[in-house]
């Protein structure tokens, strides 16, 4: 068994003195693992960081084999978002998603295609990949099959002022069919709808809204919370949004 | 210790091939070797281990390993008492002191933050480094952390506790290593070294 093609590093753990098993995510073979000999030495340790892309071979006698993985590096994604608070944030946030949201070895083609352009827009900072990553959470949720239907208001039909999002049945409601459910309601923020610029609290509510059902109901049918890194970029984002009061 | 064989030798093979860096194959070499001398090789060395496992421990203080507690570093009076270097393990901190690059006290994590993996901060010595630091006296903390996604993502977390404390905190430099050739260097280190280019 023998397959080679672009993959997105999501998890890496050390096996023996110097091997490391890492889970990468590519098209065709969704989230898979292999068995990296020396995937922790000096040589390999920066190939296999969460977030880079690699060009990935994966080796193995029968198929259900963990395999033996090795790879080129095709671009340096974990060490272009270093630097950045926020930027690493975002890539731990979304490989560590991906990692445990994921099934093994079934194919999420949007998915990791969604990876990637998120991956690529974060070289431009990571205000620009923001919104991406709220999208990529839906899109994530709908590959899953938990998707939002953000399409029209669940209780009047209507397509415009859309604004919330019901927290149990994932669906869209209007500003006026709010009314006095508006404060147990989920804000939607507009960019979800394709609607004008966003700023650092819409891509709050952009990840407490998917935060909401991915912790519902992806995590929390593993009986697992929401992974660590990803509490930590909303944590981040939110002392963004409301820093810290002054003492003096 | 269990499953562990009863003839003495595949005994101290078999306990020998457990530590890093020993095979099977190199542990049998070796046990072979004191074999030939025991009175001037296995004794001393047996001597070594039990009296290091006696007497080492963590240090209250860093959590460096010394037979004294705080240790031979935390009681070195030369040393610069407002620098402490924060490191994730002992083999960074004795690294460092290899270097000769670092004169002043050090601070050992304990790991990094590692989500994945379940390490959180209260897996690690962060509160016992905020704690040293609101004790007053140290002016600069310097996070020397392994360049990893882990890693640097715990050096951002400690730089936002450490803030409110209106110390200075810096990181290692991350670059082209010394007598590294450009054309061998991996895309990210390279990377690395061109955003941190300094003025010639």
């Amino acid at each position: 068994m023998e397959w080679q093609a672009p993959a997105v590093v999501l998890d890496v753990r050390p096996h023996g003195e110097s091997g490391a098993v890492v889970t990468l995510l590519t098209e065709a073979h969704g989230r898979h693992a292999g068995l990296a000999k020396g995937g922790a030495s000096r040589a390999q340790a920066p190939l296999w960081q969460p977030g880079n892309l690699v060009e990935a071979r994966w080796v193995a006698r029968l198929a259900d084999q963990l395999g033996a993985l090795s790879g080129e590096l095709v671009h340096p994604a974990a060490a272009l978002a270093m630097e950045d608070p926020l930027a690493l944030s975002v890539l731990r946030a979304a490989t560590s998603l991906a990692e445990g949201a994921l099934p093994e070895r079934e194919a999420h083609p949007r998915i990791f295609h969604g990876l990637v352009a998120l991956i690529a827009t974060l070289a431009r900072g990571a205000e620009a990949a923001l919104p991406d990553l709220v999208r990529w959470e839906a899109d994530l949720l709908a590959d899953l099959g938990y998707g939002l239907d953000l399409a029209r208001c669940a209780v009047t039909g209507t397509q415009d002022e859309l604004a919330f999002v019901s927290p149990r049945t994932g669906r869209a409601v209007s500003e006026r069919a709010a009314g006095e459910w508006r404060d147990r309601l989920l804000p939607l923020p507009a960019f979800l709808l394709g609607q004008g610029p966003s700023g650092p609290a819409d891509w709050l509510a952009g990840l407490r809204l998917t935060g909401h059902f991915l912790a519902r109901d992806v995590f929390g049918l593993q009986h697992r919370p929401l992974p660590a890194a990803r509490e930590m970029l909303a944590d981040r984002l939110a002392a963004l949004v409301a820093p810290p009061a002054d003492p003096g | 210790m269990t499953d562990l064989p009863n003839d003495p030798i595949e005994r101290l093979i078999a306990l020998l091939a457990r530590t890093p860096g020993m095979g099977r194959r190199s542990a049998r070499r070796a046990v072979l070797k004191m074999l030939m001398r025991p009175q001037e090789t296995m004794l001393p060395l047996a001597e070594a281990l039990t009296e290091a496992a006696r007497a080492v421990r963590p240090c209250e203080t860093c959590g460096n390993l010394d037979a004294q507690s705080p240790c031979g570093i935390c009681r070195d009076p030369q040393r610069d008492r407002h620098l402490v270097c924060v490191v994730e393990g002992v083999a960074d901190l004795w690294a460092l002191e290899r270097a000769h690059a670092h004169r002043g006290l050090y601070h050992v994590l304990g790991g990094v933050l590692s989500p994945l993996a379940g390490i959180g901060p209260e897996d690690l010595a962060v509160g016992p480094l905020l704690t040293r630091i609101a004790a007053g006296g140290v002016e600069e903390v310097i996070i020397a952390l392994p360049a990893t996604v882990d890693g640097t993502a715990t050096a951002h977390y400690l730089t936002d506790r450490l803030r409110p404390a209106g110390i200075a905190v810096t990181r290692l430099a991350q670059g082209v290593p010394l007598g590294g050739a450009l054309d061998v260097l991996d895309e990210g280190t390279l990377a690395a070294a061109l955003r941190a280019r300094r003025p010639a």
